[in-house]
């Protein structure tokens, strides 16, 4: 057993910066309250927006008439569906590989001829006061034709199910879901895309086994839960120029979707990005956007809106809700002989659930020799689905890390044990297809049988631990900085991820390690799409990745930069030069020195100022594990339970700013811990959700949850410059098996219908059985 | 499935290339239609990830391929943080 301290970080190289816990560079705007977010925008003659949405979950829209709203004094404009371009059904790639057809965009933005699910938008409206706008919304009259709504992705898959899109079609591979042309014929359907992996000789795999245990969980859709309601304000000027401020994952992102949206060029947007208030994924995607800057367009002035509460649930994206079985075969010896998975995702009113993520993470960590994996994206009359951390990932991992406790259970064995023996390792092949690369699985299964909570038995009634892992691909993209020499030496960084989770710090300490200095010398900000080059959206735990990469670079271009000036200044040859300790030294001649300040103060008068640029797009993001491990108590009268201790053992490469790892790692857990325990959408039969409100809507609070101890275990990512993986998403994916295991634990009844509320919990301890 | 469904049922085959592209164009000479299935308008069709010796390219059709490289189509993953 290992003596680890709270939170602890298990480093194999160490740096001068990278690695260290400085000051976040936006601590004391965030502690004020001085920081602006996207409804602080204020502009002169703004008006306010407001949004009618629809009442029904599925319904013609025969008519809108907005003449009444017009006629109240106060109301400048009004725009629905009709004054939008129609676009065509042509896929897109709207950031970080995520699809949309682009009609299919515009629509979710704005209903034309269906209102696909309650609270979808159909009409918005510009007044001089809230107060006026929201009366305007009252005075719109919409005729519908209600049509039935199918709202579980399993009743939607039945032949004579209502048919939301009556040109849909079922993709079969990577070009996602699209819709039939006007000379194409086919059958009316709701599954938008069909996928299947396949790998050895599945029916000889489970020929092989000495036993075979399968079984199946459901999920709801869960929302990202981010404080900061969706907000955006836009200003459509004469010229054709529109400038948007809001708060995205992405104002590059933000600029294209905008764009084409409104079917003008992307250089007629400038997107300005304000600080974010959580994003989880949820805020890679135009809702507001495009309908402020046609009101804006229609009114002649700025219009700024804001979503409540209620619109965020109802009208944004959550997660999907899905369904997935797992089959497993293994010998008596626990190796797995053989894996199927079938998963079923609810992608909401429009196609684009995260299948695809949740079929290439299901098995890969493990090997398996024959496998089939088959995967259904569903669309049914609920809110389109949106990213949220590890897309897809958590419900595939509740499945498979369920059935392998249960293997666990019926052979006796250790888990992690278990784990070891299958787990993933350099070289193995997914059953996607690609191999591993260098990945840290083996060091975190390691770090957590070490663990002393791992390694203390539990006692008391009621009580169990559960075990799961999970994994997360990682992404990456384009990213660029400019990293500009201040005459004191300090350096001004502009940047193009939004931060969420503390990268601004992150980027910043890319450049000081390089260049020598304190991060606090780094002054990192973030840029609009007119002032910084094209970066992708921050998701996909690829920032500190690309971004802190193309900030590596930059700086590195400030160091050549400094190098030429120095042999400017000396005479001499800029191979005879070295950048050492933030200080230019020539090789031989040691009276030839200059500090970085120093030269920083002569730069107008040796050529002019230095600035160093990268804009890069890198392969090699790398892969992330985690293992969790989590002790329970449940009360067999209430079905309460209760967390007693929770620890996360996750592989980050290296830990650029190791606090913001165990925030992420912590934060993962709590969002985790969430969904596994009380969040859910609960509709009724006719589609409207029931609790579209915080005190509904049961997020954890810090009274339910324990301290979450983290362990940093560091296998170096080899492609990038100090070994960085990303580490925001991972730690989502193993807490919903590990709770659904450590519940198993402690009643020895399977809950398998998130979330394990106290109802569903009594139900399957008094009912002896599944709590579904 | 992407691809079986044009290869015969194979799901792993040996093509020449030295880039994505030249692989396409090859595996479109054995199996007709897979270019269409991979590419539209000269492009990487929207919503596909290439996936080369284990690792997403960046560069999609123009990334460069080694004797024995290993290249996977697959659908895009799309992140959330």
């Amino acid at each position: 057993m290992a003596d680890y301290q709270p939170n602890t970080v298990l480093s194999t190289k160490e740096f001068n910066v990278v690695g260290t816990r400085p000051e976040r560079h936006d601590a004391l705007e965030k502690v004020t309250g001085s920081a602006k977010y996207g409804a602080d925008v204020h502009l002169p003659g703004m008006l306010y927006g407001r949004v009618v949405r629809s009442p029904h979950a599925h319904a013609r829209i025969k008519s809108i008439d907005a003449s009444k709203a017009l006629a109240l004094p106060g109301v400048k404009a009004v725009v629905t569906g009709a004054d939008f371009p129609r676009l065509s059904t042509r896929l897109i790639d709207v950031g970080e590989g995520a699809l949309s057809n682009r009609a299919f965009m515009s629509e979710n933005c704005i209903a034309r001829d269906k209102v696909l699910y309650k609270g979808h938008a159909l009409a918005a409206v510009a007044a001089t006061s809230q107060d006026i706008a929201d009366q305007a919304l009252e005075l719109i009259e919409v005729d519908y034709e209600v049509l039935p709504p199918v709202l579980d992705g399993r009743d939607a898959m039945k032949s004579g199910a209502p048919i939301l899109h009556e040109r849909l079609t079922t993709k079969g591979g990577p070009g996602a879901a699209g819709t039939l042309s006007d000379d194409e014929v086919g059958e009316p359907t709701n599954v938008a895309a069909h996928y299947e992996y396949v790998m050895g000789d599945l029916d000889q795999g489970f020929k092989e086994a000495d036993l075979i245990v399968e079984d199946e969980t459901h999920t709801k859709a869960v929302h990202q839960g981010y404080i900061e309601p969706h907000s955006a304000t836009a200003e459509w000027l004469p010229n054709g120029e529109i400038t948007i401020w809001c708060s995205s994952q992405g104002q590059f992102q933000i600029r294209e979707q905008s764009a084409l949206v409104l079917d003008v060029p992307v250089s007629k947007i400038k997107v300005i990005q304000m600080e974010i208030g959580g994003g989880f994924g949820g805020k890679l995607g135009v809702y507001l956007e495009p309908l402020a800057a046609l009101l804006s367009k229609k009114s002649g002035v700025p219009v700024k809106m804001t979503m409540t509460r209620a619109e965020v649930f109802e009208a944004t994206g959550p997660t999907s809700g899905t369904h997935v079985k797992v089959k497993m075969g293994v010998t008596n010896d626990g190796l797995i002989t053989a894996a199927e998975a079938i998963l079923v995702y609810e992608a909401g009113a429009y196609p684009g659930s995260p299948l695809s993520a949740g079929c290439q993470c299901i098995l890969a960590p493990y090997v398996i020799p024959n496998a089939r994996i088959e995967g259904f994206d569903v669309v049914i009359n609920a809110p389109k689905t949106q990213a949220y951390r590890a897309p897809g990932a958590p419900s595939a991992e509740l499945a498979a890390e369920v059935v392998v406790d249960e293997i666990c259970k019926k052979l006796d064995m250790d888990p992690i044990e278990f784990r070891r023996i299958n787990g993933a390792k350099e070289g193995t092949r997914r059953v996607t297809g690609p191999l591993h690369p260098r990945i840290g699985f083996m060091e975190v299964l390691q770090a957590a049988s070490d663990h002393d909570h791992y390694n203390t038995p539990l006692e008391g009634p009621n009580r169990g631990r559960g075990v799961a892992v999970g994994f997360w691909s990682n992404g990456t993209g384009p990213a660029s900085a400019m990293a500009s020499v201040n005459p004191d030496g300090t350096i001004s960084l502009m940047e193009g991820s939004p931060d969420i989770g503390g990268t601004r710090t992150v980027a910043a300490m890319h450049v000081a390690e390089v260049l020598g200095i304190p991060s606090s010398d780094v002054k990192p900000q973030v840029g609009d799409t007119d002032s910084v080059g094209y970066t992708s959206s921050t998701g996909g735990s690829s920032v500190a990745f690309k971004t802190g990469w193309a900030c590596y670079e930059a700086a590195q271009d400030v160091k050549r930069q400094l190098i030429r000036r120095a042999a400017t200044l000396w005479d001499v040859d800029e191979e005879d030069i070295e950048y050492k300790d933030a200080s230019l030294y020539h090789k031989s001649d040691t009276a030839l020195s200059i500090s970085l300040k120093e030269m920083a103060s002569q730069l107008n008068s040796t050529g002019g100022p230095v600035v160093g640029s990268a804009s890069l797009n890198p392969r090699g993001a790398g892969g992330a594990f985690a293992a969790h491990i989590v002790d329970v108590e449940v009360d067999p009268d209430t079905g309460k339970v209760t967390i007693l201790r929770y620890t996360a053992v996750q592989d980050a490469g290296k830990a650029i700013h190791p606090t913001y790892v165990e925030g992420q790692i912590q934060g993962g857990v709590a969002q985790g811990v969430g969904w596994a325990l009380n969040e859910a959408y609960h509709f009724t039969g006719d589609g409207h959700m029931m609790n579209p409100t915080y005190l509904d809507y049961r997020m954890p609070t810090s009274l339910d949850l324990p301290m979450i101890d983290t362990v940093i275990v560091e296998v170096p990512n080899d492609g990038h410059p100090y070994g960085a993986r990303g580490v925001g998403e991972v730690p989502i994916v193993p807490p919903l098996a590990a709770m659904a295991n450590a519940i198993y634990a402690a009643t020895g009844h399977r809950v398998n219908e998130l979330p394990m509320s106290p109802d569903k919990v009594l139900a399957a301890v008094k009912n002896g059985g599944n709590g579904h | 499935m992407l691809m079986r469904n044009l290869s015969g049922g194979l799901h792993r085959m040996e093509v020449e290339g030295a880039t994505v592209r030249q692989v396409i164009e090859n595996l479109d000479k054995q199996f007709p239609g897979m270019k269409e299935r991979l590419m539209e308008n000269e492009s990487l069709m929207p919503g596909i990830s290439v996936i080369v010796d284990g690792q997403q390219s960046q560069l999609g059709l123009l990334e460069r391929l080694e004797e024995a490289s290993e290249v996977h189509f697959l659908p895009a993953i799309g992140g959330g943080l």
